[in-house]
């Protein structure tokens, strides 16, 4: 009896939906076993995970709130892979949004009334839409893998942010903390639901995402760049530029990540630190994936995404397990999903020996004639 | 000593009885049954899809059976593996040549033979070896700078150091000229002499009558006849093979003379892919209402050429490429389209169609012009109705325009590919490799709809590797060497053997060979 | 000159882990693997080496071990990818990401703790002659083996007949495969390579070069070493050239610190990072080099009955 992965004569479309179902279902199992071994019982822990960040208003409105940058960053992500643009940098790109927001901010302080805010939303999105215009640049120009620069970027964007509020940009008030000084409360984003941190950031998420439907399922451009993903000698027999492709791609996830990230900044963060995201920018990878690369699959994603890491600092405050729990989460989640995702295309099959022949033989002697 | 007399009292070299092999979609061969004696230069025949090469998969160790029993020299043996099919004396020269193009002839060679057989000189052998059989090779070469023919002779080298006791030959024919395909037959010729069986797998039915001594034909997976060929005529076995007559293609009268044209002039381009080919100084020429033919073995230039030509692959000189009286050279794919170019491309699956995406999605690949969209939003409804109308216009066997492109078999998608491209309305219509790997039913059809856009008036240009295709619809024919592109001549003034030696190269002026040989890609056998 | 000596000396060390993971990833990727995991290996390497060498007092148990988990790490990769066919790139970031997180988590509680390291060779009488001494013969042990471990890989890939297969499998697993070579189990094993070298290159910095333990220590060096692949055309000599270059980069912060000059110390720690960008942007240009040399199969799943 053996056992043998076949190829699907068509790929399952159950098992496109199921897959996010069992990889969730999986890890979770493995975080039963986990809380078990680190000794707390495993069906409070659970409780303490996943169940009570969200039994209040206030919870849910967190729940909202993280999910919002989630969101942001993993739609554009979601299209720029469908296309075959591995953007491995929205955390940089996020930084730089939030720096060429929050500089603004910094900069007009109260001044600029009501349009200080959108123009604030608008540098963020252009800081990050430069910050990836550089690996789409690299690309379509030199050819220099976007992976690696993206990433390498990541680093520079934090480097220089960690510059900034340590050096000019410092609140000379701050006590000599590494940060900047408050923004004015023209400069924040109004608040969504009294006594929560629920803030219009939420909206402006769900509005990217409508759009981001819209774009991938319907639009044209949305159509070529799948082509360009699923297979790269048809778009160029289809006349779609591949070059086009790596720009659009980068510039439009670098553009929703600067949004994610001056929303942090102009939202619960209310200034600008030297870390302003608990790795949303990689989070948002693993929820682009686990979403499909579907917007709404995005929206979901994101929302038991944002759900781990409330229930990580939950389980860090009550339970006393260390945050960093939660990127184990992530990381497990995503290999079950890698997993499941093959029986989309393959299948398993428990196949019989062939009939054997009475007597096998030894191989004659090669060489000569018969 | 002849192999032969005597032969009826020795067990056969090899014999299969009741092979099946299913996958998921398809059952490729089902209870299939054959015998070769040894010394024995067997065919088997059958047309694309027939199963033939899982068959051979199967006698190779690649691919298991279902169930069957294979003999071997009279006894029941299961091979494994391909180190199982060597170690018994079998050795397969593939269609698909299983080379490593950045290493040498020694390497390649060397990672074929099982390590106690590389004792002694293997280049030494090499060299005395091919030169015995009429192929000579040097050692030293790394594959990736030689022409097809070359590389063949690599692949069956590599067979022969084993000393094979049978030797599959895949379709070795579709690579090479006519005079090519003679010197091998007496390479194949020699050694059945000496006693080793051969089988040659194919579908052409000429080459078939002319080398083997018997054949058993394959249609849809089983068995359908087994006979002398040298004693059928074409039309009989055409009949085994497809069950039928060899559809004939029907011409009409071109009446019409379109508007449409194609001319390149003094086209050169150097090759951009260290393994692609230069090409150097091409003039044509295609009107409305002709078909226009370029011949050549595969590997030089054609992929270039017609990458130029559909727009995947820009020029620097506008004017080297006039499309419908346009200065084309540097528009793209979509540009040329807008303008009435339709090109149908060599790959099906990853170029001219997307495989993961529906028929019609795939509509929308190519015809978006044909108000499948508006306002930069796609209009669902026409494109189903635009694939629909190809499905049935083209009689594409389909669920429906949802089933992905790559659940449908090869003739079906090329009748769909071809049907979207046709039922654009362009003026000028190129086609590669039209009828590859389709089935004969396919292959009729699409050739007939290419005659019917000629006599509508389109001009087509088709670049095949089927010398046969293109003689019997082409008004002109060109052939390719080198990158070079020889003048046209009318059809009917030529013929098989003329056209053979000019894919040699012998076209070709004194001063451009000597260019040719300093540079390495895309050589063809000057002998 | 013997501050010339001693440069050399700290640009070599800072290079080891480099080179390490680097020659570890060239020889996955000869055989058409793309492991992106590098960096998540690395940190799983460095974490469970310096564990074991907190808890058992031996830090070259510790190094073994750090060998042991960016193998068992690769495994994880290896099975999902050559057996269970996903896509090489989501499940190298998944790697990654999982092995961050892992190292930081079971990592937690040796934060602080300080352990006794290997130290670099003190070879009575060589390590003292003047200049030479400091030049050649008082290395870490590291160094030493990521030497011999270059020479081995160079012997193997271009000298032996398996390195042959390796490389053949890496230009066209259909016709290795169609030949009867097991091109799976032969890329399992370059995949396990590969995760080997990758935690050993985090246990040298674990319990050797720093020694000690933070989240996050590798600071992007498994990033950096893929980059470095690529830029060394996946030639292994070329690798150890790259190694050296950017443990030079890497010293040239504290170069210039202790220089007194006056750059701000985070712009000076994109250096690296900046470097690496420079350089792979350099060597990509020349697409035609880069199809000459990289694996002609790299990164595309194969199936042997498809």
């Amino acid at each position: 009896m053996r056992i043998r992965l076949e190829p699907r004569a068509e790929p399952s479309q159950l098992m496109r939906w199921a897959s996010p179902v069992l990889a969730v279902s999986a890890t979770l199992a493995v975080g039963v076993v986990l809380f078990s071994l680190l000794g707390k019982n495993p069906l409070q822990a659970f409780y303490v995970f996943f169940v009570k960040p969200v039994d209040s208003l206030y919870g849910v409105a967190e729940l909202l709130l993280k999910a919002s940058p989630l969101m942001l960053c993993a739609v554009g992500l979601a299209a720029a892979y469908r296309a075959n643009v591995w953007n491995i940098g929205a955390e940089g790109q996020l930084t730089l949004g939030a720096l060429c927001g929050g500089g603004l901010a910094l900069a007009l302080q109260d001044g600029g009334g009501s349009w200080l805010l959108p123009s604030m939303i608008l540098a963020g999105a252009l800081g990050g839409m430069a910050w990836a215009a550089i690996p789409a640049w690299l690309k379509t120009r030199f050819n220099a893998n976007e992976i690696l620069v993206s990433l390498m970027l990541v680093y520079v964007a934090k480097l220089a942010l960690s510059y900034l509020v340590h050096g000019p940009w410092r609140d000379p008030e701050g006590f000599n903390f590494p940060q900047s000084k408050m923004f004015a409360d023209a400069a924040l984003l109004p608040n969504l639901l009294a006594e929560t941190r629920l803030n219009t950031g939420f909206v402006i998420a769900l509005a990217v995402i409508a759009v981001g439907w819209l774009f991938m399922r319907r639009s044209v451009i949305g159509f070529q760049m799948r082509v360009a993903g699923l297979a790269p000698a048809a778009a160029n027999y289809a006349g779609i530029s591949a070059k086009r492709t790596v720009w659009l791609g980068m510039l439009i996830s670098g553009a929703t990540a600067g949004v994610a990230g001056v929303n942090e900044a102009a939202g619960p963060i209310g200034q600008l630190l030297p870390s302003m995201s608990p790795g949303y920018g990689f989070a948002a990878i693993i929820v682009a994936f686990v979403g499909r690369l579907h917007p709404l699959g995005v929206l979901l994603a994101s929302l038991l995404m944002s759900l781990l890491y409330l229930g990580g600092e939950a389980a860090q405050i009550s339970l006393s397990l260390p945050s960093a729990v939660t990127g184990l989460f992530e990381g497990t989640l995503l290999f079950f999903l890698l997993a499941s995702d093959v029986f989309i295309d393959f299948r398993l099959r428990v196949l019989r020996r062939p009939v054997r022949p009475a007597a096998d033989v030894q191989p004659v002697a090669a060489g000569g004639t018969g | 000593m002849n192999a032969l007399s005597g032969a009826d009292a020795a067990p056969p070299r090899l014999r299969l009885e009741g092979i099946t092999k299913a996958y998921p979609s398809v059952v490729a061969n089902d209870g299939i049954s054959l015998s070769v004696r040894p010394g024995e230069i067997h065919a088997v025949l059958g047309e694309n899809g027939a199963g033939k090469s899982t068959l051979m998969k199967i006698i190779y160790g690649v691919v298991q059976p279902d169930a069957g029993t294979i003999f071997w020299d009279g006894r029941p043996v299961t091979i494994g593996s391909p180190a199982r099919a060597r170690a018994l004396g079998i050795g397969m020269v593939f269609q698909h040549f299983s080379l490593f193009d950045t290493l040498t002839v020694s390497e390649n060679i060397a990672l074929a033979l099982d390590p106690h057989a590389l004792g002694g000189d293997l280049a030494h052998r090499i060299r005395t070896v091919s030169e015995r059989y009429g192929m000579p090779l040097d050692p030293r070469r790394h594959v990736h700078t030689m022409s097809v023919g070359e590389r063949q002779r690599v692949e069956i080298l590599r067979c022969l150091l084993q000393e094979p006791r049978l030797l599959i030959m895949d379709e070795p024919t579709s690579v090479l000229t006519p005079q090519a395909v003679e010197r091998l037959f007496e390479t194949l010729r020699r050694l059945a002499a000496e006693g080793c069986s051969i089988l040659y797998i194919s579908h052409k039915l000429d080459e078939i009558r002319a080398l083997c001594q018997r054949a058993t034909v394959l249609r849809a997976g089983r068995v359908t006849g087994e006979c002398d060929p040298r004693r059928e005529s074409a039309s009989s076995l055409a009949k085994m093979m497809i069950g039928g007559e060899l559809p004939q293609p029907r011409h009409r009268e071109a009446t019409t003379r379109g508007d449409g044209s194609l001319v390149v002039r003094a086209l050169s381009l150097a090759a951009e892919d260290p393994f692609g080919v230069e090409l150097v100084d091409i003039d044509l020429s295609v009107r409305g209402g002709e078909i226009v033919g370029i011949a050549g073995v595969s590997g030089n230039g054609q992929k270039e050429l017609l990458s130029v030509l559909s727009g995947e692959q820009p020029v620097a000189a506008a004017e080297a490429i006039v499309l419908n009286g346009v200065a084309a050279g540097r528009m793209d794919a979509a540009s040329r389209r807008a303008l009435g170019l339709a090109f149908v491309p060599e790959e099906r699956l990853g170029r001219g169609a997307v495989p993961d995406m529906s028929l019609a999605e795939n509509a929308l690949l190519t015809a978006h012009r044909q108000e499948l969209t508006s306002r930069g939003f796609i209009r669902f409804d026409a494109v189903r109705a635009y694939a629909r109308a190809t499905i049935a216009r083209f009689n594409v066997k389909a669920p429906g325009p949802e089933a992905a492109a790559r659940s449908l078999s090869g003739g079906n998608l090329q009748k769909y590919i071809v049907g979207r491209e046709i039922l654009q309305g362009p003026r000028v219509m190129i086609a590669a490799q039209p009828t590859w790997g389709v089935d004969v039913g396919a292959s009729a059809q699409i050739r007939q709809a290419l005659i019917d856009l000629r006599d509508d008036g389109v001009a087509v240009l088709i670049v095949s590797e089927e010398l046969d295709e293109l003689l019997e619809i082409c008004d002109q024919l060109m052939v390719i060497a080198r990158g070079r592109l020889s003048r046209a001549r009318p059809t009917r003034e030529t013929n098989a053997e003329e056209v053979g030696l000019l894919m040699s190269g012998s076209f070709i002026g004194m001063q451009a060979v000597a260019r040719a040989q300093s540079s390495p890609a895309g050589l063809v056998d000057a002998d | 000159m013997e501050h010339i000596a001693a440069l050399v000396a700290l640009t070599l060390a800072a290079g080891t882990p480099l080179v390490f993971a680097a020659l570890g990833e060239l020889v996955t990727e000869k055989s058409g693997v793309l492991n992106l995991g590098v960096e998540g290996m690395m940190l799983v390497g460095a974490v469970v080496s310096f564990i074991v060498a907190a808890s058992t007092g031996a830090p070259w148990l510790g190094a073994l071990a750090g060998i042991a988990a960016g193998a068992a790490l690769s495994l994880v990769f290896g099975v999902l990818t050559l057996s269970l066919m996903a896509n090489q790139v989501a499940t190298g970031l998944a790697l990654s990401i999982f092995g961050v997180g892992l190292s930081a988590f079971v990592g937690l509680e040796y934060v602080s703790v300080v352990i006794d390291g290997i130290k670099p060779l003190g070879i009575s009488g060589w390590s003292d002659l003047p200049f030479f001494g400091k030049l050649l013969f008082a290395h870490s042990p590291f160094v030493y083996l990521s030497l011999v471990l270059f020479g081995l890989v160079e012997w193997f890939l271009f000298h032996t007949r398996a390195g042959l297969v390796l490389r053949a499998v890496g230009e066209s697993p259909a016709s290795a495969h169609a030949i009867g070579y097991p091109v799976i189990a032969i890329r399992y094993l370059a995949v396990l390579f590969g995760g080997a070298c990758a935690g050993l290159g985090g246990a040298y910095l674990a319990v050797a070069y720093t020694p000690l333990w933070t989240e996050g220590m590798t600071a992007g060096r498994g990033w950096i070493a893929l980059a470095l692949v690529v830029f060394a055309t996946w030639k292994p000599r070329r690798v150890l050239a790259g190694a050296y270059l950017f443990g030079a980069v890497t010293l040239a912060q504290f170069q210039a610190q202790a220089i007194g000059v006056a750059v701000p110390s985070q712009l000076l720690s994109m250096l690296p990072y900046v470097a690496t960008i420079l350089v792979l942007t350099i060597i990509s240009r020349d697409a035609a080099m880069i199809r000459l040399n990289a694996p002609a199969s790299l990164g595309q799943p194969f199936h042997p009955d498809a």
